[in-house]
Parts: C-alpha cells; sequence; structure tokens
C-alpha cells in the first residue's frame, strides 16, 4: 500500500508523458503549480480547482487544549489554518471506485 | 484563484510554453490525484500536503428537524493535512504559532 503513494515524481512523469516536455522542465512545472498555489493561499485567498476541490485558510481563535498524555491545560494560540473541501466529483470518484474495488473482491471469492 | 487564473499565472511565468500545454499540466496533475485516491491511494507531496482516503463506517444519523432515525452507509472521504512548510509559511507573521519547540507542553516529545 505503502509503495503505491503517489508523490511529486509521479506527477512529473504523467506530465511528461503527457505534455512532451523534458523530464525536468515537467519536474520544474508541477513544482511551479504547487508554489503558486501555495503562495496564494499564504495570502489568505482561496484556491478552487473546478471538479477537484478547494482549498480555503481559516483563522481560528485562541482556545484551551490539553496534553492527552500529561492532562495539562495550555493554551492553543491564535493561528491560519488550511482547509480541503473535495468537490462533489471528487467525492463520487473516491467513493464509487473504492467500493467497485470491493464489489470486484466479493465477486471473486 | 480559479483553475483558469492559475493557469494564466503559469503561462505569464512560462512565456515559452503554450497555454494549452500549461493547462494540460495543471488538468494532469489534478487527474492524477483524483485517480491515486480513487484507487485508495495516498497522494504525499512534501512542503505542500498530504491526500488520503479514510472508510467511514455505515451509522444511524438523525434527521434534525424530524427527529426521525436515518441509515448513512459507510462511505469513503477525502482528507487532507496541510504539509509542515505550508503550515509554517501561513502563520509567518506569529511565530507562535509555529512554536513546536521542546518547551510546548502540547507537543508529545517522545
Amino acid at each position: 500500500m505503502t509503495d503505491n503513494t503517489l508523490t511529486r515524481a509521479q506527477l512529473s512523469e504523467a506530465v511528461y508523458k503527457e505534455v512532451g516536455l523534458s523530464r525536468n522542465e515537467s519536474a520544474d512545472l508541477v513544482e511551479s503549480v504547487l508554489k503558486e498555489i501555495s503562495d496564494t493561499l499564504v495570502k489568505g485567498q482561496s484556491v478552487k480547482i473546478s471538479s477537484f476541490g478547494s482549498f480555503y485558510v481559516r483563522d481560528k481563535k485562541e482556545r484551551i487544549g490539553r496534553n492527552p498524555k500529561t492532562g495539562v491545560e495550555v493554551p492553543i494560540t491564535p493561528r491560519r489554518v488550511l482547509v480541503f473541501r473535495p468537490s462533489d466529483t471528487l467525492k463520487n470518484k473516491v467513493n464509487n471506485s473504492a467500493s467497485n474495488k470491493q464489489f470486484n473482491l466479493n465477486e471473486e471469492t | 484563484m480559479v483553475k483558469s487564473e492559475l493557469i494564466i499565472r503559469l503561462s505569464e511565468m512560462n512565456p515559452h510554453l503554450f497555454h494549452r500545454d500549461i493547462e494540460r499540466i495543471v488538468t494532469t496533475i489534478f487527474d492524477e490525484i483524483t485517480k491515486s485516491l480513487s484507487k485508495g491511494n495516498r497522494v504525499e507531496l512534501r512542503g505542500f500536503g498530504a491526500f488520503s482516503v479514510k472508510e467511514r463506517p455505515a451509522r444511524i444519523a438523525r434527521n434534525p428537524r424530524t427527529g426521525e432515525s436515518v441509515k448513512v452507509d459507510d462511505k469513503f472521504v477525502t482528507v487532507f493535512k496541510t504539509g509542515k512548510e505550508l503550515r509554517i509559511s501561513l502563520n509567518k507573521d506569529n511565530p507562535i504559532a509555529n512554536n513546536r519547540s521542546e518547551n510546548n507542553p502540547l507537543i508529545d516529545q517522545s
């Protein structure tokens, strides 16, 4: 399962095969896409990718947290967090293929 | 920023490339991520974040308006965990939020 993890290397390879730029340039472009998205989010703006999902930044107020091991109460300072909301298309794809896979497994046995 | 604006910005940064190639690059990236997640595989982009698929078991929920019990089937959801570098950049004007040193009692030091 772990070796099936998709990383930058596989993304660059897919771009390389799809567009026909050099491997180096494909890798650079994957990096630029991620950097452009990150920079936009750091500015506090959201990023919406249709049929994939949207990323947005949420401001968290201070709250009291607790170290689950020691039980010590500590304030968690206000901070900005990134939230990803998958689009309906992504939700459906993740569900359908995942359940199809199980269905096929059941059929084979 | 939406996908088309992302493509425009990348085109401006790469004037030697065709606009439609940039479009294919961006589409390929998100298609590949979607494909991987559909197979139940993780996507790990160091510094940016990681996408994974989690199974949510079937449960009995309640219609909050009527109080009626409703069966909800088990389902698979995509979860995203922000990468360390991006999380730090988001709070770069707020060093306290990034304080993950040994004097922070919330962090498991083991």
